[in-house]
């Protein structure tokens, strides 16, 4: 890593920071049920920081990200179940997803099957999981120890220490798990998108045919970043039947596949703080609504969605530093201060 | 491999490219020497551009072979024939509209080099092409003339030995058209270049040997002046205005 990559990343080193005083100050002051549903909003927003990984920054319009949301979820469960340890199973959960989308990726970019309709494949992929595991309530339908329940779902062995198979984490402590998980995926990524590959990716996003007239093989940058996206939504997944204690095929549905997609426009594509805040933000407002009968949730969801399309069609990140650059440029003394600074860093 | 000025770095034969019963580009045989800069002219509808597109691996022709530097390039994606050091510009401009100057031909150079290599490479671009002032610039924001010769930059900053412009001065002003002249002159001394180009008097600044296409094949291949001099060649294209 070198200096003006490091410069680069400020913000996201800023974020990761407030993201750790978060951590600690929260089961500080918050009550251990409010924990415990943060635990399933810190997971969501992991999920929300792969599709904006992959739709944000690789230009890839994945509407099935939950696929591999709820296959990482049912990946673990039915691992740890079997191993009756959750450190491999964690691992299994992100093999075995990243392997399954590295395989979907390849017939997709390789067939060059481009916007609407991978976002067509996608969706019919995540549907197709969703009836698919709602059939499997009989006893015959196992893997290994674990029934697959149909649609009831089964139930997700909490987490326990490496190097301790008997001592589980209660939930106030898978918190911190999923916390510091979310924490490093937000590092990870944000280094990601400032490296090389990171950078090609945007390049393909902008314009794909000029990137291969570079000599650019576009295809790999596609499945890989795709690949990469899916694993990290796999670890979302597997936060989030920790924190909910079971998960049931309904992580797939159209519903599900639809939300994902409302945080990363509310949040704005091409920033990665933008989707986790607004997955935080819409999570706690659907709760509040789900404390009231006047308003049907799905209506002001789908109102959110419309006005921003609408309204701020960027998404309030991009669009709140669009407007802090505007006043800044208003202020001439700091905006040649500025330039000096960034005409020196050039060189 | 060793280069030697008068080895043949792109040769097509029998190259054919039809859409359904048009036959864009029919039987051409072409040779391109080392350190060549050779124009493609011809009327609208020629098979120029379409030749130019399966030069470059965005299309694969319906018959024929493409051989770049001996290498059968018949049907090869764009990023092949790319990675063998071929610069492209396309006749729409493509480029990173979202990104900067600088990071256009940042990618550009990084496709070949290290990091440090490559922002020296950028620099050095810039300061060629005179970017220094919108270096900055979203490339979405820049003029036509601008975002072009943005394009070249990024052509340039790859080093390549061969280069394929497809109507580079397309949309120019004058001053732009008579730098970009200059500029292919300087991007000849290393680098063996084929030109499709309109504008005649752009090819008068450049040209060596011009190849005139006609009705997907070619009509003949001579100096300019040759060409302005031929019957059938201003017939087919010239007109009146020779």
């Amino acid at each position: 890593m070198n200096n003006i990559m490091l410069r680069q990343m400020r913000p996201t080193f800023f974020y990761a920071l407030l993201g750790l005083v978060f951590m600690f100050a929260a089961p500080q002051v918050l009550q251990l049920f409010t924990i415990i549903n943060l635990t399933t909003a810190i997971s969501l927003a992991v999920l929300a920081l792969s599709l904006a990984l992959i739709w944000g920054y690789g230009g890839i319009l994945c509407f099935g990200q939950v696929a591999f949301f709820g296959l990482g979820a049912y990946a673990y469960t039915i691992s740890a179940i079997n191993f009756g340890d959750s450190t491999p199973a964690i691992l299994m959960a992100v093999l075995v997803t990243s392997a399954f989308a590295a395989a979907l990726g390849y017939f997709i970019f390789f067939g060059r099957v481009s916007d609407v309709y991978l976002g067509v494949i996608t969706l019919t992929v995540t549907l197709i999981f969703f009836s698919l595991i709602r059939r499997t309530s009989g006893p015959e339908y196992k893997i290994g120890n674990a029934l697959l329940g149909g649609f009831n779902g089964v139930s997700s062995p909490p987490i326990n220490l490496p190097w301790n198979t008997s001592s589980f984490l209660f939930p106030e402590q898978v918190f911190y798990v999923a916390m510091a998980a979310l924490i490093l995926c937000y590092l990870f990524v944000g280094w990601l998108v400032n490296t090389r590959f990171g950078r090609v990716c945007v390049a393909i996003r902008e314009n794909e045919l000029r990137a291969e007239l570079l000599g650019y093989d576009t295809r790999l940058y596609k499945l890989g970043i795709f690949t990469i996206g899916a694993g990290i939504a796999a670890i979302g997944g597997v936060l989030f039947c920790n924190g909910v204690g079971r998960i049931t095929p309904d992580v797939f549905s159209l519903y599900n596949a639809a939300l994902t997609i409302i945080w990363v426009i509310v949040g704005g594509r091409g920033t990665l703080i933008g989707p986790v805040g607004a997955t935080f933000a819409l999570f706690y407002l659907t709760s509040a609504l789900g404390g009231q009968s006047v308003l049907n949730n799905n209506l002001v969801l789908g109102v959110i969605l419309i006005v921003f399309v609408l309204l701020v069609p960027k998404g309030v990140a991009p669009t709140v530093v669009d407007w802090v650059n505007a006043r800044r440029q208003k202020a001439p003394t700091r905006a040649k201060r500025r330039k000096s600074a960034r005409t020196e860093r050039m060189e | 491999m060793t280069r030697q000025r008068g080895d043949v770095v792109v040769e097509t034969r029998g190259l054919c490219m039809h859409f359904g019963g048009v036959r864009a580009v029919d039987q051409v045989d072409f040779t391109l020497f080392d350190r060549e800069l050779r124009c493609l002219i011809g009327p609208n509808g020629a098979g120029k551009s379409t030749f130019f597109k399966c030069l470059t691996g965005q299309l694969i022709p319906t018959a024929g072979e493409v051989l770049i530097r001996g290498q059968v390039m018949t049907g090869a994606e764009p990023f092949d024939v790319a990675s063998l050091g071929v610069g492209i510009k396309t006749q729409v401009p493509n480029v990173f509209d979202g990104l900067s100057v600088d990071e256009n031909i940042w990618i550009s150079a990084r496709r070949w080099h290290d990091d440090r290599r490559a922002r020296t490479l950028t620099a050095e671009t810039i300061e060629r092409l005179q970017l220094g002032e919108i270096r900055r610039m979203q490339l979405g924001r820049l003029a036509h003339g601008q975002r072009q010769w943005v394009e070249l930059g990024m052509v340039v900053a790859a080093e390549p030995w061969l280069v394929l412009l497809d109507e580079p001065a397309a949309g120019m002003t004058h001053e732009e058209t008579y730098r970009t002249a200059e500029l292919i002159e300087e991007i000849n001394k290393t680098a063996a270049l084929i030109v499709v180009e309109h504008d005649m008097q752009f090819i008068r600044l450049i040209s060596r040997t011009v190849t005139l296409f006609h009705e997907g094949g070619i009509l003949m291949e001579d100096t300019m002046d040759a060409i302005s001099a031929d019957k059938r060649a201003r017939e087919v294209y010239l007109g009146h205005r020779a």
